[in-house]
């Protein structure tokens, strides 16, 4: 197990190191996530005011279209120089790579949702820190299950021909249900009168969902990334 | 494919002829529902429809499954012809589904737990076409993945009904059935899950020989 998380660091700190030297994505994502809640706003501000109850599904797509950049371009990066063989030619567990490469895109768009979140609450005037701990597992747990089904897609996605096209394509059916938990549990915590247990609802259901979801993408990875 | 499924292929496809040419003699003998009337005929149509698309996506999840620990090319084959049939069969679920529901509910679609679902499930598998017909070369084992993916919706499908309330009746309505209902029905279940495995066979077959060209050819190239 030692073994295993000693892989899973290495993964992430080579991505942290190679992500520090030139703070590509980390810049893309966030100015496109940052632009993307702007396009909203102009399209759902009506004579000055934002029209209500739009906040919550702005944000989840905000976070799904970023994620979605992000994941592309994360793997992106591993087909110069054939970096990916050289990452599965290395003699450690698929499975901790998987991980570790998931552990750096989950740290990536914590930092977007964290300007997102102040966005969107700013400018649609949400209370969504009112209940931060219960909306910070909402976000938590939904990114986890989208980023976890999109590491294991845009992985495989490198060595086929149209990956760009791809991606959302293959990604977007298969999340639709933590946008709509991650959505239906946010806008019962903005709600004027926050429904709280219909909150903790959406949110067990995202952990059963995370847990079926990246038990399946542990158990592919392996043989998807097998040639 | 063997010449076990070329077999097959005649004798389901006379299966599915006589439930098919049948069903209508039954179907018309069955009592009006009593609140729905004539409507309600659409039934025989839209649970086999989806009885089949589940049989489709079950065999697309296993195939998947065994191509890809298995490495079995001819797994492969049958995730492709099943993943078609899924992608039709559902197609006829949503469109029955609509007709019924603007006469029985007022409305056309309502997103309720079962119709959002049953749409998710849709929308995998169509990705799945899309992904075979333009991923090329490489695209086989991600997609055999997603088929392990779509086949992990069907008990949340199956269920949905089940958790939340929705305007969909409950899976547990079909079972108490009565009689007179429930004979049309299950013979239309029949005929379906017939036409399903004959359609699945001969499109698997085209698939092995598709397979078999391409060998042909490349051994031609090399002499």
């Amino acid at each position: 197990m030692s073994e295993f998380l000693r892989v899973v660091l290495l993964v992430v700190r080579k991505d942290l190191r190679v992500e520090s030297r030139s703070r590509e994505l980390l810049f893309t994502t966030v100015f496109f996530a940052v632009s993307c809640v702007l396009v909203f706003s102009f399209g759902f501000v009506r004579a000055g005011r934002a029209v209500e109850g739009a906040a919550a599904g702005i944000l989840w797509i905000a976070v799904a279209f970023s994620g979605t950049l992000a994941l592309g371009r994360a793997f992106e990066r591993e087909r110069h120089h054939d970096a990916l063989r050289g990452l599965l030619l290395a003699p450690v567990a698929r499975p901790a790579i998987y991980v570790g490469k998931l552990a750096g895109l989950l740290l990536l768009l914590a930092v977007v949702e964290a300007v997102v979140t102040v966005l969107v609450a700013f400018l649609f005037e949400a209370p969504l820190f009112r209940h931060p701990v219960r909306l910070f597992a909402l976000l938590s747990l939904g990114t986890l299950g989208f980023a976890g089904v999109g590491t294991l897609f845009s992985a495989m996605l490198v060595r086929v021909r149209s990956r760009a096209v791809l991606l959302p394509v293959l990604l977007y059916p298969v999340t639709i249900p933590v946008l709509i938990m991650g959505v239906g549990g946010t806008a019962a915590l903005i709600d004027p009168e926050p429904d709280l247990a219909m909150a903790r609802l959406w949110i067990s259901l995202l952990f059963f969902f995370d847990a079926v979801f990246l038990t399946l993408a542990l158990w592919t990875f392996e043989p998807i990334m097998t040639e | 494919m063997t010449p076990m499924s070329r077999r097959l292929f005649p004798v389901l496809a006379g299966l599915s002829l006589f439930f098919f040419v049948t069903a209508p003699l039954l179907i018309v003998r069955a009592p009006y529902e009593s609140t729905m009337g004539l409507v309600q005929k659409i039934f025989y149509f839209h649970f086999p429809a989806w009885m089949a698309m589940f049989l489709a996506v079950c065999v697309l999840g296993v195939s998947s499954a065994q191509y890809l620990f298995r490495r079995r090319p001819a797994a492969d084959r049958v995730a492709v012809a099943a993943a078609e049939l899924a992608a039709v069969f559902g197609l006829m679920g949503l469109i029955t589904g609509p007709l019924w529901g603007i006469k029985a509910w007022g409305v056309w679609w309502q997103w309720d737990a079962r119709l959002t679902m049953a749409v998710v499930l849709e929308l995998i598998l169509v990705a799945y076409l899309l992904l075979r017909q333009y991923g090329g070369a490489g695209s086989e084992r991600l997609a055999a993945g997603l088929g392990i993916f779509a086949m992990a919706n069907v008990p949340f499908l199956y269920v949905s009904t089940e958790i939340w309330r929705t305007v969909h009746p409950r899976v547990s309505v079909v079972p108490t059935l009565p009689v007179d209902f429930g004979l049309p029905l299950w013979w239309s279940v029949a005929g379906f899950i017939a036409l399903c495995l004959a359609l699945l066979s001969v499109r698997a077959r085209l698939e092995a020989q598709r397979a078999m060209l391409d060998r042909l050819y490349l051994a031609a190239e090399e002499d």
